[in-house]
């Protein structure tokens, strides 16, 4: 089989966004790379991991993105190119590091350092909309973002070169609709890095004193302007005096000239497409701005460019004052949301009064009436064996029969699921990695405020290393009174099996030493308990018990391997299923629909009995223990 | 073969865990080894398997496109699950639209839960056929279902676009796609549900 390693200098293959990025990295000779995973980063790290050993490079999951970045910037220092690589959220994670090392340098060995985060727009699989520009911008780094798959390649390799020029560190911003889509690109050779990891010690590097320091990054950012203003990532399409000119970065592009094609405004829109983003190439943007009346700004949620383009036009005497600029401020495009070609189309009938029809009126007609009538949503929800469905009706079987309103502070991973409409919703706070933790020691300190309820933080296994330690350490510190239930079903389930401390695991799957989460906990100084969650008897009265005790910070451990990892592994189920029809009550009880809501189990509306769903079943049998009436039988499977 | 429009604009659509990602990819690639530019849009966010997936894919002889298709624009929807393809067709479908679509459904667990009901069969069925130009059903989970292996569900459907004539692409170059992506234990299995699918497409001509 083929992989980003093997494919030969000059072919064209169909990459992913993600896969281009590694690749170019490759092709840049990078030789150390580091990452945590997450939507829609998630495979530039996985991809480089399946190469590393062939290559000779080194490619790890960190345990979260700040380290990420230090173990990066480290083998920078050392003289290596290497790589970081996060999504949006990350970034937050990691700003503390890049907020100092952009002022040291990276050192005089010669090693580039790339950070790439991956931002979502629209929000598909994050809880924010965070757009990294500004953190450039704050941080006087360069960023570059590509406009199609071959750019993200091309610009990653090119990013490792800028930033060995300028001794700092470079962003790479990508986003969803470029990380998840593929299209073809053509290749460059991989060289063979042989570079020699060494640090000079005569050297020191840190970002004291700040203000000469930050002055020297200014003076810098006037540089990389310069080289900016002519880059070939910046490109106009178009009329030579355009009616109207369009300025986009990222999937702003395509998405414009799709919009264009579909208006048939080819002889009166231009496009300048952006792919050095900050410092902004004011010079060659000015130049555009006086050959057009109306300019176009599209870009995906914050209004970066827009601001930019205000700020150039504000400054240029060349620019006149009756220029026309659409965008965010003018509502012509939205502050919120992926970039699409409809957005554009709608932005641009409006500026030029046209009546822009995606079909006949008649098909529309009939269109909506079959939206109306036959299309249903597709809700989220646990998948069928799934052990956070039974930690979870454990979890609300205790705080019922507890009485005192337990309050749960939920975290981020596929058991965030419990807050979506097919969740036990138990869960009433829920933010970021590791903030379960973090917020039920807070609620646990609250007691001589009167406070009275239990609190259960929730975690991962994987977000229990990324950042609930030190929450956990503060928690036993600062005398709080909870329970931090840790989910462990063995790795980094949601975002694609990636392996964490706890598994023993590299990311290159050698075997390494397990970092026990059970001692780590008792070491901190918190009673531990471990279940199986499939046992909900004993979970639930586990959970009872140590919401009874009220002596400090307690663990319970929900230990059971994701069922999509079982099956890969084991490949057989469990046990055999099925309903006992003279013992189901039908909808008298409704226990299932209404509670269990497994995948696994359907309704027959002819008998009024649950029925299991044989294709879909994957035998874990918990649904046996869970209903009301016994109606449910397992046989285990030998 | 020349494409019939340029972008020629295909969606393939279905439920998380359905395998609608290896589809664009395998006929993506194929595409490109013929020389055409191709770009491939994915939508599946944090839908882990249960959840609404498509993939948009963008064919054209002259230029790359962006990988998103305007609304109103889709040439070709192929449906993994019936009511998915609704779901794109009422969105990117108009008068010229081929569908061709799994007949199997897979319901959602707002239906399990009794919260909502699922679409009835033959109304689907008939609204599928008066918003294209032309329908396939084909009954690709029970063909492989035969076969004895529900996830090939997928490669029969490919096998029935490759034998409805839509795309440039002869069963030969989706077969060399495959040796690249499957070990050889699963090639046997996967060749006879391109088959069947292709078969099963070219028997309602």
């Amino acid at each position: 089989m083929s992989n980003i390693a093997t494919y030969p200098d000059g072919s064209c293959v169909l990459l992913q966004g993600n896969e281009a990025i590694a690749r170019g990295a490759l092709e840049a000779g990078a030789q150390f790379c580091a990452g945590y995973p997450g939507t829609p980063s998630s495979e530039i790290i996985g991809t480089l991991a399946t190469v590393a050993k062939d290559l000779g490079i080194h490619v790890e999951w960190s345990v979260n993105e700040k380290v990420a970045t230090e173990v990066a910037a480290a083998a920078a220092f050392a003289g290596l190119r290497s790589l970081a690589a996060m999504k949006n959220a990350g970034l937050n994670v990691a700003m503390d590091f890049l907020m100092h090392l952009n002022l040291s340098t990276i050192g005089d060995r010669g090693g580039g350092l790339v950070v790439v985060v991956c931002d979502d727009p629209q929000a598909h699989a994050s809880g924010d909309e965070v757009d990294t520009r500004w953190i450039a911008q704050m941080a006087d780094v360069p960023l570059l973002e590509p406009g199609s798959i071959q750019e993200a390649k091309d610009m990653t390799k090119w990013a490792f070169e800028l930033s060995e020029e300028l001794r700092c560190y470079c962003f790479l911003r990508s986003y969803t609709r470029l990380s998840h889509s593929r299209s073809g690109v053509k290749l460059g050779n991989i060289p063979k890095p042989e570079r020699k990891a060494m640090f000079d010690t005569s050297k020191c590097y840190t970002p004291y004193i700040a203000p000469p320091k930050h002055a020297a990054l200014h003076e810098q950012l006037a540089r990389v302007q310069e080289i900016f203003e002519s880059s070939p990532f910046n490109s106009y399409t178009g009329p030579a005096q355009p009616e109207l000119l369009i300025i986009c970065s990222g999937s702003g592009g395509p998405c414009s000239l799709d919009a264009i094609e579909a208006l048939n405004l080819t002889e009166s829109v231009g496009v300048l497409k952006l792919g050095t983003l900050w410092p902004f190439p004011k010079s060659l943007v000015e130049k555009y701005l006086t050959r057009t009346s109306k300019v176009l700004v599209v870009e995906e949620v914050d209004p970066f460019i827009e601001t930019h383009v205000k700020e150039t036009a504000f400054e240029s005497a060349a620019v006149a004052e009756s220029l026309q600029l659409y965008g965010k401020w003018s509502g012509h495009i939205n502050y919120y949301g992926e970039m699409t070609p409809d957005v554009v189309i709608k932005a641009l009938s409006r500026i030029f009064g046209l009546e822009y029809q995606t079909r006949e009126s008649d098909y529309e007609q009939k269109a909506r009436d079959a939206a109306k009538r036959l299309v249903i949503d597709r809700g989220m929800a646990w998948c069928a064996g799934c052990p956070h469905r039974a930690s979870f009706f454990a979890l609300r079987e205790a705080i019922r029969k507890d009485r005192r309103k337990a309050i749960v502070t939920g975290d981020i991973g596929c058991y965030t699921l419990d807050v979506f409409p097919y969740g036990t919703h138990q869960t009433s706070v829920l933010h970021c990695m590791g903030s379960g933790v973090g917020e039920a020691c807070g609620f646990g300190e609250l007691a001589q405020f009167g406070f009275e309820q239990p609190v259960i933080g929730i975690c991962g296994d994987s977000t229990f290393f990324h950042a609930s330690v030190p929450a956990l350490i503060n928690a036993v510190h600062n005398k709080s009174n909870m329970t931090l239930v840790i989910l462990d079903n063995g790795i980094t389930a949601m975002t694609g099996f990636q392996p964490h401390p706890g598994t023993g695991r590299t990311a290159t799957q050698d075997a390494t030493t397990v970092v026990d989460m059970e001692a780590l906990c008792r070491a901190v100084g918190c009673r531990v308990e471990v279940r199986d969650p499939f046992n909900i008897k004993e979970t639930t009265s586990a959970l009872r018990e140590l919401m009874r005790d009220e002596r400090g910070v307690k663990v319970l451990i929900l230990r059971r391997e994701c069922e999509l990892l079982r099956m890969r592994q084991e490949r057989r189920y469990p046990h055999r299923v099925w309903v006992d029809l003279e013992k189901c009550k039908g909808q008298k009880c409704g226990y299932c629909y209404d509670v269990i809501q497994c995948p696994g189990i359907s309704w027959d509306g002819q008998t009024d009995k649950a029925q299991i769903e044989e294709a879909v079943c994957v035998g874990c049998g918990v649904c046996a223990d869970m209903c009301p009436s016994k109606a449910i039988i397992k046989e285990e499977i030998r | 073969m020349a494409i019939s429009a340029d972008p020629l604009n295909l969606i393939i659509c279905g439920v998380g865990g359905q395998g609608n990602i290896l589809l664009s990819g395998l006929v993506g690639s194929a595409l490109i080894r013929k020389g055409y530019h191709v770009a491939i849009g994915e939508t599946f966010g944090a839908a882990q398997r249960g959840g609404a997936v498509f993939s948009s894919v963008r064919i054209s002889s002259k230029k790359s496109y962006g990988p998103l298709i305007p609304e109103g624009k889709a040439h070709i929807i192929l449906g993994l699950e019936p009511l998915e393809t609704m779901r794109i067709l009422q969105k990117y479908g108009n008068s010229e639209t081929i569908c061709i679509t799994n007949t199997y459904p897979v319901f959602p667990i707002g239906v399990l839960a009794r919260k909502e009901e699922y679409p009835d069969h033959d109304q689907l069925k008939r609204t599928t056929e008066s918003l294209s130009k032309f329908a396939w059903f084909i009954d690709a989970t029970s063909i492989a279902l035969e076969l004895g292996a529900k996830i090939a569900t997928n490669i029969v459907m490919v096998g029935a676009l490759i034998g409805s004539d839509q795309l440039p692409l002869a069963r030969k170059d989706i077969e060399d796609g495959m040796r690249d992506i499957f070990p050889p234990e699963r090639m046997e299995l996967n060749l006879k549900a391109l088959e069947l699918g292709f078969s099963a497409l070219r028997s309602q001509n």
